[in-house]
């Protein structure tokens, strides 16, 4: 039986080791803003935290997962007001929405690795996370915007 | 050479105005339960109590007002990205006066009291403007005379503001008035038409930015949509897909190694009586990743229809088949004197172009959950089409309509591929035959091979030249499969001899240019439709009309050595039939020069750029002449000529959509549509290869990203005229602007989509 953190609290899988997170959380835990999209990592809307990084949960058998730390969109923030989120709500980034929480999974980890990203940065990680409805714009604009109210400390 | 004479309205005959009204009129054949389009509805039996806290004030069936003076909107139409529930709800709360923080929206399951339920032709607030205008504006003249009995005043000594009826220093607030008024008033249709609304000066809410009440939930987490609902003791399926489309027969399922995996259930062949999905099996297991693998397992042996041996190149072949066949197809336009202009020609151009296979690639695959509670059988999913849905599944199921409820979810993309509501056939057949519910899933392999793609199109364009230099006839053919004949055949259109075609298939290429006699030709390619079933995919075959239409312009112009902006501005002279009409194209061509010459005053045209850039201008009217959405777009490239790679560097668009209802999402809409555009212009595209799409996933399906998206300039016209759709418009005039750009920046010419590294390559050795 697996276990691992889900959002700072523990959790034992019932699936076999071999299921892919993504339906784990999904299906057996009862987590839906981490979404399928494309089921061999190549669209992010599956994306979550382990132990801090940014990963494809659609190709990660929970048995990978043996112990760590695991955050999905729900557990970003207590209360939804992670500087991305808040900048994602200022700037009305989604459109149909589907893409976006597994797209501010992976800007969270873009703006831990890079505080004052560049548009190279930007295109680089963000690059394997599709949005179909193209708000890829005010996307961009987000992330800036976050960056730049973590950087001042003024997000709290 | 006279002008031959243009009868008004002779385009209207295919509008997709047209294809609401149909609907309307061939209700019975599609099996509606309605008698309307519900834009205005009969008296509604629910009137306020006074002192009852529950009561609500329901003039009509589009809202509610509660005692505490919450205004909960009714939206009948599908969110999928385009904030459509907020800005219907502005509409209704400009009019009725709300306090915009106690407006709610309601996303309202399917019902026959509704009328049409279709969310696509960039309609929504077009459609929905007059009407739920109106709506509201009859709420506050009911909660205005109720409030001046309430105050001990006349109606007349009373305004409406913010959910408050206020006179002189006195005021009452709407929920006061629900509570303690006896508020009784309904509005037949009748009596709400000839209800005025506001001067656009007077507006407090349309025209401002609004946050939208759907995006809160959109990054936490907690939005839901089709693929996230969930029934205690459901199970999962995956669907085996067949090889072909049509006519396929299940022969065999061998589902030993599926039967080791533990919490597998077992493989059933569906019988489909709509004919929409044959030949399916579907993979049934306790959880969807057992059902997945299980699928992947499963092995079915089928006897396949004749189009595994169709490829992309037959059907482009059939197409070109057919427009060389001056006999076929349906003139929607078609002038006395064009094969006179022809014979007598000084000068003629002819071109022709193609578009490949576009898929939908929403980024939620089609999925829906169905099972049957208490008599009625309830679909689960996101829909675009739910009037549509309901008479299929009635057929699927075997049980009348009103035993059929599609419970609405949010939509992760609709893009057009939720028109088509085969997936909630296979879903709801999957739960009838076990008899307990089901969430059926498609992986996203599944849901590419079994899209409605936008079809290949191949068109063929011709132009004469009097001896004077003037144009004087010109010719648009179109061959592509048609969405509504293999859809919703019951609203096909009629040209003016009575042959039935598919508006959607040629609309677009009846452009608003004079040009003397026109020929609008729209062929339906046979091949395509057997191979697949042809989608409505944004913007539809504007998507590819204007893609002929406006690369041809331009190559028009260069031959009539003029500049192309000011050749197009010479023919958008509003003469004759394009000098539009009242109330939706007040204006026509002139509108449409505006917008250009807009653009070509702040977008540098004309200007030097530097070696192997170019910029290339378009113009369209977006979806249809009926609903023009004026539009002008330029497209700076750079061409790399060593790998053929061309880099966007920069989108600038003029708009004129009328009046704009929230700026903020009206620039959202244009910015994804413009994105759509490009991606379709330089990257998305596959082929059909023995009876499929060739590509299937990510891997092999190029689509736009981060680091792909240029600079985009957007500029909307100040109006006051009809708003009028932004869903699609902006994605039309890419392609055609991209194409014209390469050619100025190399003068190498591409007239084929999407445009690839190797195919600017080929058109530059064609050149050189």
């Amino acid at each position: 039986m697996t276990t691992f953190q889900l959002n700072n609290r523990p959790v034992e899988i019932k699936s076999s080791e071999s299921s892919p997170l993504l339906w784990v959380i999904r299906d057996e835990l009862g987590l839906t803003g981490t979404k399928f999209g494309c089921g061999i990592g190549m669209c992010g809307a599956c994306t979550v935290h382990v132990d801090g990084r940014a990963t494809r949960s659609c190709i990660t058998p929970v048995g990978a997962v043996a112990g760590a730390s695991v955050t999905t969109i729900e557990g970003l923030h207590p209360e939804g007001r992670h500087p991305l989120q808040l900048a994602w709500l200022e700037l009305q980034v989604p459109q149909c929405g589907y893409c976006q929480p597994g797209m501010i999974m992976q800007a969270a980890t873009l703006l831990k690795d890079f505080p004052d990203p560049s548009d190279d940065n930007i295109n680089a990680v963000m690059g394997g996370s599709l949005c179909r409805c193209m708000t890829y714009v005010r996307i961009r604009n987000a992330i800036k915007l976050a960056g730049s109210r973590i950087r001042e400390g003024s997000h709290a | 050479m006279p002008r031959p004479a243009h009868r008004r309205g002779e385009l209207g005959v295919w509008s997709r105005r047209d294809f609401l009204i149909l609907a309307l009129e061939s209700g019975v054949a599609l099996g509606f339960a309605s008698s309307g389009l519900a834009l205005a509805q009969p008296p509604h039996g629910t009137s306020a109590k006074p002192g009852d806290p529950a009561t609500l004030f329901e003039p009509t069936i589009w809202y509610s007002v509660a005692g505490d003076g919450t205004v909960v909107v009714h939206v009948a139409r599908a969110e999928m990205g385009q904030h459509v529930g907020t800005a219907l709800a502005r509409i209704v709360a400009e009019e009725l006066e709300a306090d915009w923080r106690k407006v709610t929206i309601e996303m309202v399951d399917s019902d026959s009291k509704w009328g049409l339920m279709i969310t696509g032709g960039s309609w929504s607030v077009w459609q929905g403007f007059p009407v739920l205008s109106r709506a509201g504006a009859a709420g506050r003249i009911a909660l205005i005379e109720e409030g001046a009995k309430l105050l001990g005043v006349t109606p007349q000594e009373c305004t409406a503001e913010q959910g408050v009826v206020r006179s002189g220093t006195s005021g009452i607030t709407y929920g006061e008035i629900v509570l303690r008024g006896n508020l009784s008033r309904t509005y037949t249709a009748g009596q709400l038409d000839t209800i005025p609304i506001k001067s656009p000066a007077a507006r407090r809410l349309i025209g401002r930015v609004t946050p939208a009440l759907d995006i809160p939930a959109k990054i936490d987490g907690r939005a839901i949509y089709g693929i996230d609902a969930a029934v205690p003791g459901m199970i999962f399926a995956r669907p085996k897909i067949p090889p072909t489309r049509y006519g396929c027969k299940v022969l065999s399922i061998d589902d030993s190694a599926a039967r080791r995996l533990p919490g597998y259930i077992q493989s059933l062949a569906l019988d489909d009586p709509t004919g929409v999905a044959p030949a399916f099996v579907m993979v049934y297991a306790d959880n969807f990743a057992v059902a997945n693998r299980a699928a992947d397992v499963v092995r079915v042996d089928w006897a396949t229809g004749d189009a595994i041996n169709t490829s992309e190149a037959d059907i482009q072949k059939r197409a070109g088949e057919m427009i060389a066949n001056p006999q076929g197809g349906a003139r929607p336009v078609d002038d006395p004197g064009i094969e006179a202009a022809f014979a007598s020609a000084k000068r003629t151009l002819e071109r022709t172009y193609t578009t490949s296979t576009v898929m939908h690639f929403a980024l939620e695959p089609v999925n829906a959950l169905a099972f049957e509670r208490e008599g009625i059988f309830e679909i689960h999913t996101g829909s675009q089409f739910q009037t549509l849905a309901v008479t299929l599944l009635a057929k699927a199921l075997g049980r009348p309509e009103d035993k059929i409820i599609l419970r609405t979810y949010l939509l992760g993309g609709g893009f057009g591929r939720r028109l088509c509501e085969d997936y909630a056939v296979v879903a709801a057949l999957a739960a009838k035959a076990v008899g307990k519910p089901v969430k059926t899933v498609f992986t996203r392999a599944d849901d590419m091979r079994f899209d409605c793609p936008r079809s290949p199109s191949t068109q063929l364009m011709r132009m004469a030249w009097d001896s004077d230099g003037k144009i004087n006839a010109m010719e648009h053919h179109a061959a592509a499969g048609w969405p509504t004949a293999c859809i919703a055949p019951a609203l096909l259109s009629k040209d003016p001899k009575g042959v039935l075609f598919d508006s959607f298939s040629i609309s677009g290429a009846d452009h608003w240019y004079t040009v003397g006699a026109q020929r609008v030709r729209a062929l339906r390619n046979d091949l395509a439709e057997r191979t697949f079933l042809p989608g409505y995919l944004r913007s539809v075959s504007p998507g590819w009309a204007n893609w002929a239409l406006e690369s041809f312009m331009d190559e028009a112009a260069r031959e009539s050595g003029e500049d192309p902006a000011v050749f197009r501005l010479r023919l958008l002279d509003g003469a004759g039939r394009n000098a539009g009409s009242s109330p939706n194209s007040v204006g026509g061509a002139r509108r449409q020069a505006r917008v250009l010459s807009r653009l070509i005053e702040k977008s540098g045209w004309g200007t030097p750029t530097p070696i192997d850039t170019g910029v290339g201008i378009a113009t369209t009217f977006g979806q249809e002449r009926d609903m023009p959405t004026w539009v002008a777009c330029a497209a700076r490239v750079r061409v790399d000529r060593r790998s053929g790679g061309v880099i966007a560097e920069k989108l600038t668009f003029v708009i004129d959509a009328g009046t704009i209802i929230d700026p903020g999402g009206a620039e959202a809409q244009v910015q994804g549509g413009a994105l759509w555009g490009l991606s379709m212009a330089l990257h998305e595209g596959t082929e059909f290869s023995r009876g499929q799409p060739k590509a299937t996933n990510l891997d092999s399906y190029p689509l736009l990203r981060m680091g792909n998206v240029p600079e985009i300039d957007i500029e909307f016209l100040p109006s006051t005229e009809v708003p009028v759709g932004l869903g699609e418009p902006a994605t039309t005039p890419v392609a055609p602007a991209i194409a014209n750009a390469i050619f100025a920046a190399t003068g190498a010419r591409c007239r084929d989509l999407p445009i690839r590294p190797q195919a600017v390559l080929q058109a530059l050795s064609v050149r050189s």
